[in-house]
């Protein structure tokens, strides 16, 4: 008999259901994800007024009328919050998917940032003069 | 008399137990006192039964990683005075990982995947010695300088949930490894590399959680190599639509 014989027996732990529960920064990734769906539904709507549109001022009329619906003005305020959430995160994670160098130093990860936010706020504005001036 | 701590030790005994199993230990506590350390205190003193690993004693073997408080961290770079606050301090052998005995995990599985991108560099083409070296300035240097400073310690792994749900993903420190040799100005390998990041194991099965390049010690940020080479991957695609069958 071979008395070296090995006593190994590896462990494997289950992943649970609930890991993102585990810390707070799973939770936050989880959170982070889920708003793309308040996104994704806004998207929708906004496809939605454009068919309308297409097809006559009347129907896009009626669209507009839907969303002075307490349920749509309460579903956009929550959209807006889960949109900027969603905004917010993807901005701070975005200086690990660009990598600049000034020379032989690699670019701090605050100006990438702002950058973004400087950006965000001249479409808003221009978006907001077209819509005003239009 | 010194203040003493409570540290909760999940132990594992192949021969013995079926599953893991905690045991708690009082270990007197002082202020320069690693982790590591106390689980020397807990083998010289209390229970020489316990198991786990450690060789450098200075962050910078990677042998020592173990789940402190439910996060991946280096046992000797982690410290009792730190955890003073939270009141506990409860070790686990890292996840996502085998566990082989008490704290020592089976890696074999991460040392594969290393060694399956072929981490050295592979020259455009040989150079007579006679040559002379291969140059490299500061400015080439710099472009890959912090993805090689992986220790190997595998905390990235034990805190990728994707790597624990889907155990092909190649993960995070054999990506980041495999970008420092693509990245390097004297490698010549980096197409026969990319056919690895654009496998479904490759860069695509990261999610972008992004708790790897928050536990890293060395501050390798391997998640931004697995964005980056996202990027090139979708560009490869992109590329590959235009270009005929070779
Ligand atoms: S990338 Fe960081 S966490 Fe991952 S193995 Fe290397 S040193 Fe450890
Ligand atoms: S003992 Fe070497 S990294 Fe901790």
């Amino acid at each position: 008999m071979d008395i070296s014989q090995s006593k190994r027996k590896p462990y494997v732990r289950q992943v649970k259901k609930s890991w993102w529960l585990r810390n707070s920064f799973y939770t936050g990734y989880m959170l982070r994800e889920g708003t793309c769906l308040f996104v994704g539904a806004y998207t929708v709507i906004l496809l939605c007024g454009l068919l309308r549109l297409s097809q006559g001022p009347e129907a896009f009329a009626g669209w507009l009328h839907a969303l002075h619906s307490p349920l749509a003005i309460l579903f956009h305020l929550v959209a807006l919050v889960a949109c900027l959430f969603h905004a917010k995160t993807w901005f701070s994670l975005a200086p690990k998917a660009v990598r600049l160098f000034k020379g032989a130093e690699l670019m701090p990860e605050k100006p990438i940032i702002m950058a973004q936010y400087i950006g965000l706020a001249a479409v808003s504005v221009i978006v907001l003069l077209i819509a005003i001036l239009a | 008399m010194a203040e003493i701590m409570e540290i909760e030790v999940l132990r594992y005994r192949p021969e013995e137990d079926n599953e893991p199993w905690t045991q708690r230990y009082q270990v007197p506590f002082t202020h320069e006192m690693s982790i590591l350390e106390a689980l020397t205190y807990i083998k010289d003193h209390l229970d020489s039964t316990l198991s786990y690993r450690w060789s450098c004693r200075m962050a910078i073997c990677g042998s020592c990683g173990m789940m402190v408080n439910g996060k991946p961290k280096l046992g000797c770079k982690t410290f009792l005075r730190d955890y003073v606050s939270a009141g506990k301090i409860k070790l686990e052998p890292l996840a996502n990982f085998p566990i082989e005995r008490d704290l020592v995990v089976d890696m074999s599985d991460f040392m594969q995947k290393l060694e399956k991108i072929k981490p050295y560099i592979i020259p455009k083409e040989e150079k007579d010695l006679c040559d002379g070296e291969y140059i490299q300035t500061p400015k080439q240097l710099a472009q890959y300088k912090q993805f090689s400073q992986c220790i190997n310690c595998g905390l990235c792994y034990a805190a990728c949930p994707q790597y624990a749900l889907k155990p092909e993903f190649l993960g995070p420190a054999a990506l980041a490894l495999l970008y420092r040799y693509n990245e390097d100005s004297r490698d010549g390998a980096k197409a026969e590399r990319m056919k690895l990041v654009n496998q479904e194991s490759g860069v695509w099965s990261c999610t972008f959680v992004g708790f790897c390049s928050e536990v890293c010690p060395k501050g390798v940020d391997p998640a931004a190599a697995i964005q980056l080479y996202k990027a090139e991957s979708a560009k490869d695609y992109v590329i590959a639509m235009f270009k005929p069958e070779d």
